[in-house]
């Protein structure tokens, strides 16, 4: 119990992003509905991102900009320790724009869908196909 | 069904738990992470780029390839999303409603009346009736220039400030369609035509593609723009600063102009005549 405890302090982060990879694949395997399940993939990539942003922290220390870096502030030397990672903010960065544009694509497929058979719930879809 | 669903999750939940203690602590500064090549990023960015905030120069120069192929992933998406629910044969509802601006009267005209189109007095309104609300068009008319403002703000001062081709362009996106969302579709067309949009976005990411060509044929590698310091009368480092300006533009514009067809594709579901 007393590990336990100590895990829960040092890594909630994996926590709570695990909870959220659990609501959002519940969601994509168990309704019915493909807007709901539009959702819960988004849930599901919202908690990749901030699992990134998360690795990238660093106890105490700021954003990665350089401090001093604007115009002629003199030298000073930069070093790694006081600065938090920006690899991750990069990628998720791009991720973020590139999840808000597949899912218009998926919200366009799904408007298709409503289009041809009238519903988008998966058991009636798959029975219009059945009669057809 | 809904019972292999929640074992399912709990499996794959309870695998995920089992492998948290071979992760890094919370905020730890040696996690694996951290000790590879960000330490170069950030002890080196400064001097390789000139551009204070890493994030940027990280995106734009040491990652341009990458960053490259998201806009065309962002492009390619938009393009999709047209021919997926792009309606070709526009049919023309049966009646429309008109609007009389000086009177607020409206007008119901069946399909094969005249239609006083061109005409200042009279504008078009949705089918679905929608009351002229005063507030909401002088708030927007308001906030949107402000909002364009800070989104170029945020676009130019990418090196200095968290910021970029990617939030700026957002930004300016969502001004547009908070134009469009407040007046009508067809008055945001009127600003930015649909087919304007996707030329825009193609554009965009012909300028990021456009800058790597270009330090090619200037005798540097794809995407090196310390080769354009001669084009643009600098040092090579600057040229880099200056060039990752350039891409974030490209990038800014593809943003922008995906954004918004994409709300305009999926409001008006393919029609392009009116939606929300």
């Amino acid at each position: 119990m007393e590990t336990l405890i100590a895990q829960f302090m040092t890594k909630y982060n994996y926590w709570a992003i695990i909870g959220l990879i659990m609501i959002g694949l519940y969601a994509m395997i168990a309704k019915r509905n493909l807007v709901k399940k539009i959702i819960g993939m988004n849930i599901v990539q919202t908690a990749v991102i901030l699992f990134f942003v998360s690795i990238g922290a660093k106890q105490g220390k700021t954003i990665p900009i350089i401090a001093y870096g604007h115009g002629d502030g003199g030298h000073h030397a930069v070093r790694a320790i006081d600065y938090i990672n920006p690899l991750p903010h990069v990628l998720m960065l791009t991720a973020i724009v590139v999840s808000v544009a597949t899912l218009g694509v998926a919200l366009a497929l799904a408007v298709k869908v409503h289009r041809l058979y009238g519903t988008l719930d998966e058991d009636e879809i798959a029975e219009r196909i059945k009669e057809s | 069904m809904k019972y292999l669903a929640v074992i399912t999750i709990l499996l794959v939940g309870g695998l995920l738990f089992y492998g948290t203690p071979d992760f890094p602590a919370w905020g730890d500064p040696q996690s694996p992470a951290s000790r590879h090549v960000s330490p170069y990023y950030i002890e080196q960015g400064y001097e390789d780029t000139h551009a204070p905030n890493l994030v940027t120069a990280v995106l734009a120069d040491y990652r341009g390839y990458d960053t490259m192929f998201e806009t065309a992933v962002i492009f390619s998406a938009g393009i999709a999303c047209l021919f997926l629910l792009r309606v070709y044969r526009r049919k023309t509802s049966q009646t429309r409603l008109y609007r009389h601006t000086l009177t607020g009267v409206t007008l119901r005209i069946a399909k094969g009346g005249k239609l006083p189109e061109g005409s200042a007095e009279f504008e078009q309104i949705d089918s679905l009736w929608v009351p002229y609300d005063m507030i909401i068009k002088v708030c927007s008319r308001l906030i949107v220039p402000f909002v364009q403002l800070f989104a170029l703000y945020v676009v130019a001062h990418g090196h200095y400030s968290p910021g970029g081709g990617f939030q700026g362009g957002v930004i300016f996106g969502a001004a547009i369609i908070l134009y469009a969302i407040a007046h009508d579709m067809r008055s945001g067309f009127r600003r930015l035509n649909e087919k304007v949009a996707l030329l825009v976005s193609a554009i965009g990411v012909l300028l990021f593609v456009g800058t790597g060509v270009l330090a090619v044929l200037l005798g540097g590698n794809f995407l090196d723009y310390s080769a354009l310091a001669g084009l643009l009368h600098t040092d090579a480092v600057m040229a880099r600063s200056h060039g990752i300006l350039i891409v974030e533009i490209g990038v800014g514009l593809a943003v922008m102009a995906v954004m918004v067809s994409l709300y305009y594709i999926l409001a008006s579901a393919g029609r392009f005549d009116e939606g929300l």
